[in-house]
């Protein structure tokens, strides 16, 4: 049983989610769609603090919301002139999405309804500390994460370097 | 009332619909990737549900969307600077106008 608050946020979060991914495909201007994908952002690091991950939660504001929405802002205000809308799409094309993306949901929304049970209540919220995540990060046993971790950082440097090469003057 | 593990999966798929929608009718290149991002999010939020409700205690699915989250990054980086790159050589984003590899 959870509490009302608990319940309140759940509906805020998931109604903010469904609203705001729709607005981010249909608007036509293309920096409203940016900042409502934020909105989605942050909405989603609502659900990993309402599960009990508060560090996932961090990073997905810092790195989402901070890093990459601040990257696609500027990008869209290098590359198009402000109060920009974009031309109408053909509705054949549009036809051809929408009936692709609604037989897919239904499709999943079917599955999911009649296999996943509603059983699958929650047990309690466990709180993962910080020392704990900290330790698996670093570690090599066998529930250690060190070689997706350097991995990740070799990947990120290769990130710096090849963006470096590709978008300077020549 | 009980919060269960589908109420956290729908709006997540419904996220990914969108996802898809705007991937398949979008024009402009940089939607496409704001696109590309709502899906990747909704199976983050995917992997953190199943985790935390069906493997409390358990940190594989956090782990997984940390090194998720780590990998969107550097690709949203190193794709607008592509955006970036071929705006500077054809003055458009649009992928109607881009249909020669070489310029």
């Amino acid at each position: 049983m959870d509490s009302v608050g608990n319940i309140i946020m759940y509906f805020v979060i998931a109604l903010s989610i469904i609203v705001f991914s729709v607005l981010t495909v249909t608007t036509n201007r293309i920096l409203r769609s940016a900042t409502y994908l934020l909105f989605v952002l942050l909405a989603t690091a609502g659900i990993y603090f309402q599960v009990g991950y508060e560090f996932l939660g961090a990073v997905q504001i810092a790195v989402y919301a901070g890093g990459i929405l601040v990257l696609f802002v500027f990008a869209i205000l290098l590359t198009h002139k402000p109060g920009e809308k974009t031309k109408p799409l053909d509705s054949h094309k549009r036809w051809l999405g929408l009936s692709a993306a609604i037989a897919g949901v239904l499709l999943c929304a079917y599955a999911l309804i009649s296999q996943c049970s509603v059983a699958f209540a929650k047990q309690g919220i466990v709180n993962v500390d910080m020392s704990r995540i900290g330790h698996a990060l670093l570690s090599t046993d066998k529930f250690g994460y060190l070689l997706p971790f350097e991995a990740v950082s070799v990947l990120l440097l290769a990130c710096i370097i090849g963006g470096i090469v590709i978008a300077r003057k020549r | 009332m009980e919060l269960t593990v589908l109420m956290y999966l729908i709006p997540s798929l419904i996220m990914f619909g969108c996802g898809v929608y705007g991937f398949v009718t979008r024009k402009n290149m940089i939607a496409i990737l704001i696109s590309l991002e709502l899906m990747l999010n909704s199976v983050d939020i995917n992997f953190v549900v199943f985790n935390s409700f069906l493997f409390p205690g358990q940190l594989e699915g956090m782990f997984f969307t940390l090194f998720a989250i780590a990998i969107a990054a550097a690709e949203t980086a190193l794709a607008l600077a592509i955006v970036i790159n071929v705006y500077r050589k054809v003055k458009n984003v649009d992928i109607k106008e881009i249909s020669k590899m070489k310029f």
